[in-house]
C-alpha cells in the first residue's frame, strides 16, 4: 500500500488517530491507551502485516515523553511511523509491545534506562546500560554531574 | 562413598550460574554474559552491557551535525565508513542537497571496502574462537591491505571520519584506483584459502552446522538484520530495498540462505565478500571527475522535522533518526545499531545447546561491543 492508502486504512481501524502523510512515511499519532491495540491490529491485518519493528525511539518533549515506532512489512514492503505520548511526566507509563514484536524487549529496556519510561507487561524491565543509582540521562532536565561536555 | 558420588553429580540436577566476561577473549570486547547451566547445557543467557556506554546519543544533542560524524566512527568501528555515511545521508536528505555522482561512487566503494575488511576480521576471529589459530593470521594479513588503502586516502585506518555532510573530507589519493584494483586482484586469488582452511574443515563444520538455528519468523520478530538475518532467509538488505548512494546502478546478489544456523551465518559473510568485490569492480573504473564536496553553510541547521535514514553496515541495518527543532544542534538523535538489536536474540538461539556452542553462536552473530553500548 502507498502512503495515502496506509493512512486511510489506519483511519478505518482507529477513527480518532491523527494521520499525517509525512515526507518519508505515513505518521500516525495515537493516545497511549490505544497504542497496543492498534499496534496489534497493524501487525495482524493481512493488508498491513507490519511484522518488522525497525526502530523504537524514546523522546523527551518537555511536558511528557514520546515513543516512536518505525514499522515495516516484509511482505508488502511499506513502512509506517507510529507515535504516542505518555499522559504525564512524573510517572510515565506505556503498554509494552513485546508480545507483538519480540525485538521490542531490548528497545524498551533502553528507553526505560535512558528516559525512565515504564512499560507495562514487559517481561524483564531493568536498567540496561547504567545502574539504578543513575538518573535518566536522555531527559532534557538531566544534570550531568561529571560535566565533561558543557555548553 | 555413595554420598560423595551424589555431590559430584549435583550440577546435573540444578542450574548453576557462571559469568562469561566482561574480559573474555571470545566476546571481542567488554560484554558480560551471565550463563545459567545445567551440566553442560545452556539454559539461559543474560547479557549485561554498558561497560563502555559513552552516551553518544546524549552527546549528539550538544554538538553540531559535522561533529556528530566523528562520534559515529566510535560506534561500530569496523563499519566506520557506513556509519559516517548514514549521518551524512540523513543531513543531506533533510537539506535536499544534490550529491554529485563522483561522491556517491567513492562512498559506495569505500563502504564495500569496509564491508570486506569487516568480514575478513570476522573470519579471522571466528576461526580463532573455534580453535583455528591460522585464520587469525591469514585474515589480518589481508585486512591490512584494505586498511593501507584507507590510510593513504583518509589518514586513518579504522577511525576514518571520511564522509562529511555534503561530500567527502578529502579527495581520493592518486594511487587509489590502482591500489584498489591490485587488492581486488590479490584478494580474489586468496579467497579460496578461506574456504580451504575453515569452510571445508570437518571440525568446524561439526561445530557449526545445525547449531543455533534461527527461524525466519523469529529473525523478523527479533529484527535480526545483516548477514545474520539473511542466513535465516530474511531479505533485509537495505542496499537492495532502499538503495542509497550508488547502489541503484550496480548489479549484485543479496546472499540468502534458509537454514539459519551458525554455519550459514558464516557462509553469508564469505559470499558477501565476493559480492562486494563485484560491486567495486563495476564502479572503480567509472569514477567521474569533479569536485569531492558540495559547498555547505559553515553551520548546518536542519529544518524542523524528523529524518530517518537506513543504511546497511557490515553487521546489519543502521538507522539514524534525527529530530530537529531548527537549531544547529539536533533535538534528539537515535542510532538504531544492528548489534544492539542482534544481541537480543542470543538467549533465544543458545537455549539447550552446549556451553562451547555459545562461543560459536555468539561469534557468528559478529558483535562489536561499542556499537551495542553506544
Amino acid at each position: 500500500m502507498d502512503k495515502t492508502q496506509l493512512g486511510d486504512f489506519v483511519k478505518s481501524l482507529k477513527p480518532d488517530a491523527t494521520v499525517i502523510e509525512g515526507k518519508q512515511y505515513t505518521e500516525v499519532t495515537v493516545a497511549d491507551t490505544d497504542l497496543h491495540s492498534l499496534a496489534k491490529k497493524l501487525r495482524e491485518s493481512e493488508e498491513t502485516w507490519l511484522d518488522f519493528l525497525v526502530c523504537l525511539t524514546g523522546v523527551d518533549y518537555g511536558d511528557n515523553f514520546g515513543v516512536i515506532y518505525h514499522l515495516k512489512s516484509t511482505k508488502h514492503g511499506h513502512m509506517i511511523v507510529l507515535k504516542t505520548r505518555t499522559s504525564e511526566r512524573e510517572k510515565p507509563v506505556l503498554n509494552s509491545v513485546c508480545d507483538i514484536w519480540k525485538g521490542a524487549e531490548f528497545h524498551e529496556r533502553e528507553v526505560f534506562d535512558l528516559l525512565g519510561v515504564k512499560f507495562n507487561n514487559h517481561p524483564d524491565l531493568r536498567r540496561l546500560f547504567l545502574d539504578s543509582s543513575w538518573g535518566f540521562p536522555l531527559r532534557k532536565d538531566y544534570v550531568d554531574d561529571i560535566n565533561i561536555v558543557s555548553k | 562413598m555413595e554420598e560423595i558420588i551424589k555431590e559430584v553429580v549435583i550440577g546435573e540436577q540444578e542450574e548453576y550460574v557462571i559469568n562469561m566476561g566482561p574480559q573474555h577473549p571470545s566476546t571481542h570486547g567488554v560484554l558480560r554474559l551471565v550463563v545459567s547451566l545445567k551440566g553442560e547445557i545452556v539454559k539461559n543467557v543474560e547479557p549485561h552491557i554498558g561497560y563502555i556506554h559513552r552516551g553518544i546519543e546524549k552527546m549528539c544533542e550538544s554538538i553540531t551535525y559535522t561533529q556528530i560524524i566523528h562520534l559515529t566512527d566510535r560506534m561500530d568501528y569496523l563499519s566506520a565508513m557506513m556509519n559516517n555515511e548514514a549521518v551524512c545521508l540523513a543531513v543531506e536528505k533533510a537539506l535536499e542537497v544534490e550529491i554529485p555522482d563522483r561522491i556517491k561512487i567513492i562512498r559506495t566503494i569505500m563502504s564495500e571496502l569496509s564491508r570486506i575488511q569487516s568480514h575478513q576480521l570476522f573470519w579471522a576471529s571466528f576461526g580463532m574462537d573455534l580453535g583455528g589459530q591460522t585464520c587469525f593470521f591469514y585474515g589480518l594479513r589481508d585486512r591490512e591491505k584494505v586498511l593501507d588503502i584507507f590510510e593513504e586516502t583518509t589518514g586513518g585506518r579504522m577511525i576514518v571520519s571520511y564522509n562529511c555532510p555534503g561530500g567527502l573530507m578529502y579527495d581520493i589519493h592518486p594511487n587509489f584506483r590502482k591500489r584498489v584494483k591490485e587488492f581486488i586482484k590479490y584478494f580474489r586469488g586468496v579467497l579460496w584459502e578461506y574456504d580451504a582452511i575453515l569452510t571445508g574443515n570437518v571440525i568446524f563444520r561439526e561445530r557449526s552446522i545445525g547449531i543455533g538455528t534461527l527461524s525466519l519468523e523469529d529473525a523478523i520478530s527479533y529484527g535480526i538484520t545483516g548477514p545474520s538475518g539473511r542466513a535465516s532467509g530474511f531479505s533485509c538488505d537495505i542496499r537492495k530495498h532502499e538503495p542509497y548512494s550508488a547502489y541503484d546502478r550496480v548489479q549484485f546478489n543479496e546472499v540468502l540462505y534458509n537454514e539459519g544456523d551458525t554455519y550459514h551465518r558464516y557462509l553469508a559473510r564469505i559470499e558477501e565478500m565476493r559480492e562486494s568485490m563485484s560491486i567495486i569492480d563495476q564502479l572503480i573504473d567509472n569514477i567521474p571527475e569533479g569536485p569531492y564536496f558540495v559547498k555547505m553553510k559553515p553551520v548546518i541547521k536542519l529544518p524542523e522535522g524528523e529524518y530517518f535514514q537506513r543504511v546497511e553496515t557490515a553487521r546489519g541495518e543502521l538507522d539514524v533518526f534525527i529530530i530537529s527543532d531548527g537549531n544547529k544542534n539536533p533535538y534528539r538523535v537515535k542510532f538504531r545499531s544492528p548489534n544492539f538489536v542482534n544481541l537480543g536474540v542470543l538467549n533465544h538461539i543458545t537455549k539447550d545447546f552446549k556451553i562451547a556452542d555459545l562461543i560459536a553462536i555468539a561469534g557468528s552473530l559478529d558483535f562489536v561491543i561499542p556499537d551495542i553500548d553506544r
